[in-house]
C-alpha cells in the first residue's frame, strides 16, 4: 500500500477561529475515505488544504509525494468537487462538460453522457437556472467522468433526491471497480455511505479524532441495555460513549467488548445491541453538555 | 447487511447460503468480487475480504485468469459447519429458555414434535 495523501501537522487558522488544528493523517491509493464530521467541523477547510485552494497556517500536505502548491503536475491529477462551485455566468451544463477535458485528461466523454441520462441534467440551460440537485448533478457527474486519481467530493449531492444519489453511489461503486482511484467523500449521509467506505476519518473542531478502518471502527462499540442498576455496574471502569435512562432501564454505548465481556452481559440479563457507523460517530462528535451521564440523569429522574 | 457483524463476514455467509441452497452448484463460477461489490452496494475491497475467506476455507477456489469457482464437496462441508453452528446458536439457547421459563425436556420435544408434524 502507498500513501497518496499525506498531511502532517496541518493547521489553519482564520483569526482567533482554529478550522483546522494540527491534523497528521494519510490516505492509502485507490481507497474510498469518507470524511465525517458536523457542520462546521472543518471537513471543507481540510479538503481546500489539500487541494492547494488554501494556504495552511502551519504544517505540510503531500499529495502523491509532492506539495501540491502551485504545482500543475500534481494538480492536474486531483479532481475537487465542492459543494458550492461557482460557474461562469453564461454557462450551461454542455459547457461544464465541453471544457471538462481540457483540466482532466483521463475525461471519459461516453461515461458523461451514460451519467447525463441517468441523473437527466437538462444540457441546454444556463446553470442559475438549474435547481440545487441539478446543479449536484452536474458536478457529480465532473466528479466521476474525469476519473482523476485522487477526487475529493465535498458534501456532492446538496438537494440531490434519493433516487439520484442512489444512481451517485452505484456509478460510483462500479465505475471504482474497473478503474481503481482514491476517493475522499465528505458527507453527513454516513448510514447511506458507510458500506461504500474502508477507510474513515473523522473530523471535529478541527481536529481528527478518528482515522480507522470502516470495519474496525464498525465493531467498536456496543450498545448495552437492561436494568438500569445492573447497566451501572457493567459499565464501571469502561470507557462509555453515551447513556440514557427511561424509568428503571438505562442503555449504555460502550467501546469494544471482549468475548468474556459479553458472557458477563448476558450473564447479567444485558443485552447487547450493534451500533452502526452513524450512532457511533454522532456519540464521538457529541458534546459532553448534549449528553447526559447515567448517574446524574438517574437521581434527578428519582428527585 | 446490518450492523451485527462485519460486512466481508455477511457477504460470506450469504454465498455460503447460496451454496448450500444449490443456489451456486459446485464447480461453477462464481459473481466476481466487483459484481458482488455492486450487487450488495459495498465497497470492493469488502466484497473481496469476505470472498478471500471462503477461498481460505477451501469452499472457493481460483482459476487464474478466469475467476473464482465452488470446490468440490463444499456443501457437505458447509452443512456439516453449519450443523454445529445450529446446535450452538439455536438448541442451547433453545434448552436454556426452556429451562428458564419451567419447560421440561419431555415437553420441549413434544412441543418441537408439534411444530415438525405441521
Amino acid at each position: 500500500m502507498t500513501a497518496v495523501i499525506e498531511a502532517s501537522g496541518l493547521t489553519k487558522r482564520f483569526g482567533s477561529m482554529t478550522a483546522v488544528d494540527s491534523a497528521s493523517f494519510s490516505i492509502e491509493q485507490n481507497t474510498i475515505t469518507g470524511l465525517l464530521g458536523r457542520n462546521g467541523a472543518g471537513k471543507t477547510t481540510l479538503m481546500q488544504l489539500l487541494t492547494a485552494q488554501q494556504f495552511a497556517t502551519s504544517g505540510s500536505v503531500e499529495i502523491l509525494g509532492a506539495s501540491p502548491v502551485e504545482n500543475a503536475p500534481v494538480l492536474q491529477q486531483v479532481c475537487f468537487i465542492k459543494e458550492s462551485q461557482k460557474y461562469p455566468d453564461d454557462f450551461q451544463p454542455r459547457h461544464v462538460f465541453a471544457s471538462a477535458p481540457w483540466f482532466f485528461p483521463n475525461w471519459d466523454a461516453d461515461f458523461a453522457e451514460r451519467l447525463i441520462a441517468d441523473f437527466r441534467v437538462p444540457l441546454r440551460r444556463r446553470m442559475k437556472k438549474l435547481s440545487r440537485g441539478q446543479v449536484s448533478s452536474v458536478g457529480v457527474i465532473v466528479g466521476l467522468a474525469a476519473r482523476a486519481p485522487i477526487t475529493f467530493f465535498d458534501e456532492p449531492y446538496l438537494g440531490l433526491d434519493a433516487v439520484a444519489r442512489q444512481v451517485f453511489y452505484d456509478r460510483l461503486l462500479e465505475d471504482y471497480a474497473e478503474h481503481p482511484r482514491t476517493v475522499l467523500l465528505s458527507t453527513h449521509l454516513i448510514d447511506e455511505v458507510s458500506n461504500l467506505l474502508e477507510h474513515v476519518l473523522v473530523i471535529d473542531d478541527g481536529r481528527i479524532i478518528v482515522d480507522e478502518d470502516a470495519e474496525t471502527l464498525r465493531g467498536r462499540a456496543t450498545t448495552v441495555a437492561g436494568a438500569a442498576s445492573a447497566v451501572e455496574r457493567f459499565t464501571i471502569g469502561r470507557d462509555v460513549l453515551h447513556t440514557e435512562r427511561l424509568g428503571g432501564l438505562a442503555t449504555a454505548t460502550v467501546s469494544t467488548l471482549s468475548e468474556r465481556d459479553r458472557q458477563e452481559a448476558a450473564d447479567h440479563g444485558l443485552e447487547l445491541a450493534p451500533v452502526s457507523l452513524q450512532q457511533l460517530i454522532i456519540r464521538l462528535t457529541t458534546n459532553p453538555a448534549e449528553s447526559t451521564p447515567l448517574a446524574t440523569t438517574g437521581s434527578e429522574k428519582r428527585s | 447487511m446490518d450492523d451485527s457483524k462485519p460486512i466481508f463476514v455477511q457477504i460470506a455467509e450469504r454465498i455460503e447460503n447460496d451454496i448450500i441452497s444449490g443456489a451456486l452448484a459446485e464447480e461453477t463460477q462464481v459473481p466476481s468480487t466487483n459484481e458482488f461489490a455492486a450487487f450488495y452496494r459495498i465497497n470492493p475491497a469488502t466484497a473481496g475480504k469476505g470472498v478471500n475467506l471462503l477461498v481460505d476455507e477451501g469452499i472457493l477456489y481460483k482459476k487464474r485468469g478466469i475467476g473464482m469457482f465452488v470446490a468440490e464437496g463444499a456443501q457437505s462441508r458447509l452443512k456439516t459447519t453449519r450443523r454445529e453452528q445450529f446446535q450452538r446458536e439455536f438448541v442451547r439457547p433453545l434448552v436454556e429458555e426452556a429451562a428458564k421459563l419451567g419447560i421440561t425436556l419431555a415437553q420441549l420435544t413434544q412441543m418441537i414434535d408439534k411444530e415438525g408434524s405441521k
